[in-house]
């Protein structure tokens, strides 16, 4: 079974990137962000995948079932800016056979 | 003109270990950093959160291990500059290196160690379109001196401890004191939350949530700012500061115009020797530099910090001999006169 989903993610230039992630190496969407490169480094991922920058912040384009939002998560999204409905961080966002064809826009820097 | 043989830039876990490896080579170090306090993200962001890969520490909180460094160099008595950036860097014609901080404090030394991580810690700025015009006019994004409130009308912005605490602070100074949150839940410390919850109840905080700043009246200063609360109409409240507090995040800042190579928002060292950077003499070590191979880990940091110290130690002594001794021979002699070293065996004859 191939263990790889494919994700699109719009950049935060617009451009969008049809993208594979593995679902066996514990990944998150803000690191399978980060591996294409896909947001200069520094800019995304500063707290590493804690929950505690919102560098990461994504839009959720598709309908498909995430992941619950932890306490972190939604108290950070409390403080972030340029918040949507459906922000989410993509840190706490496990990548998963699930998410196979997730849509997602990155938010802007800030 | 505060003047020493490193320079650090950053007080992070790999500067303040600098202090000791270059201790052991009888070098000393001073350390400036934007962040108040010495421990860089270990204390700003994450100082609750373990660390389960330093070695010999199966887990170890990151303030705690800030506070263990701090423990382990003190013996070297660093300098410290805190709460100011380093903005500008002049090579002098003997060599040496004059960087000086936004507040205009100057120091001079032989060898600058940038060990300035993800960059230094700026206010964020929310995205309110014209608040760029009212700064210092009444939009402040750090509170520096609370008298300049007294008697004033504050508006303060934010879920986080910050604007917790000092909507609390500011209740005793403040004529008035406005609290705006998006939320009405709060992340912050139990008894700051209960606190702001009482001061509420005594009418002494003004809180409005779930609500959002959303513009800025006035015309040489602050005079208002305008609010939607609930998704409702938008409307005023007439205020003397705006202080929006939604934490830190880190940014390369002026150094990136030091004339280093950058690539990735990092500086380029040479991993093959030492770290230095394109400029003899100065050298970036931990999360700010970038390698082939590159890992931004602690544990990394410090093992760059120990070889970069040799080089240091070499440009500063060229003529000098000298060869890598272990600790647990040569001991540790501080700066302060201390001295710390093995015990001697014991040789006693047996009757």
């Amino acid at each position: 079974m191939n263990p790889d989903i494919t994700i699109k993610v719009t950049d935060r230039e617009g451009t969008l990137h049809e993208i594979l992630a593995p679902t066996d190496m514990a990944m998150n969407l803000m690191e399978v962000v980060r591996s294409y490169e896909l947001a200069p480094e520094g800019t995304i991922g500063i707290c590493g995948g804690m929950a505690m920058c919102a560098s990461c912040q994504c839009y959720v384009k598709s309908d498909h079932e995430l992941p619950e939002m932890g306490i972190d998560e939604d108290m950070m999204l409390a403080e972030a800016f340029h918040v949507q409905d459906n922000s989410r961080l993509g840190c706490q966002i496990a990548i998963t056979p699930e998410l196979d064809g997730l849509e997602i826009e990155l938010a802007p820097e800030s | 003109m505060i003047t020493t043989d490193i320079l650090i830039i950053g007080a992070g876990p790999t500067g303040l270990f600098t202090v000791f490896e270059a201790g052991l080579l009888k070098l000393r170090c001073h350390l400036i950093d934007a962040l108040p306090q010495p421990g860089g993200q270990c204390s700003e962001i994450y100082p609750k959160k373990p660390i389960y890969d330093i070695p010999a520490y199966p887990e170890i909180l990151a303030g705690d291990l800030t506070g263990k460094l701090m423990e382990q160099i003190k013996q070297f008595e660093p300098g410290f500059t805190l709460g100011e950036r380093a903005e500008t860097i002049e090579k002098q014609e003997d060599e040496t290196f004059i960087v000086t901080t936004n507040k205009g404090t100057k120091h001079q030394a032989k060898v600058v160690a940038i060990a300035g991580g993800l960059g230094s810690f700026e206010p964020r700025k929310p995205p309110i379109p014209n608040i760029v015009n009212f700064e210092d006019k009444g939009v402040e994004y750090m509170i520096r001196e609370p008298e300049m409130y007294r008697n004033k009308k504050v508006v303060i912005s934010g879920g986080g401890d910050s604007a917790l605490d000092w909507s609390i602070f500011l209740t005793d100074i403040a004529a008035e004191v406005t609290l705006i949150h998006r939320r009405n839940e709060f992340r912050g410390a139990l008894d700051s939350v209960e606190k702001v919850q009482e001061l509420k109840d005594a009418g002494k905080i003004k809180m409005i949530t779930p609500a959002e700043v959303k513009g800025i009246i006035g015309k040489d200063k602050v005079e208002g700012v305008s609010v939607v609360q609930n998704g409702g109409e938008e409307f005023t409240i007439e205020t003397d500061h705006f202080i929006p507090l939604f934490g830190l995040s880190p940014k390369l800042g002026p150094i990136a115009n030091w004339g280093l190579e950058i690539e990735k928002n990092a500086i380029k060292v040479d991993n093959a020797l030492d770290y230095q950077t394109n400029i003899p003499g100065i050298y970036a070590i931990g999360d700010v530099n970038t390698y082939p191979g590159k890992l931004k880990l602690i544990l990394c940091g410090f093992h760059e910090a120990t070889l970069m110290c040799q080089s240091a130690f070499q440009r500063i002594f060229p003529d000098k001999k000298y060869v890598m001794k272990y600790t647990t021979v040569g001991g540790v002699d501080g700066f302060d006169g201390t001295r710390k070293e093995a015990p001697k065996a014991v040789v006693k004859k047996i009757d």
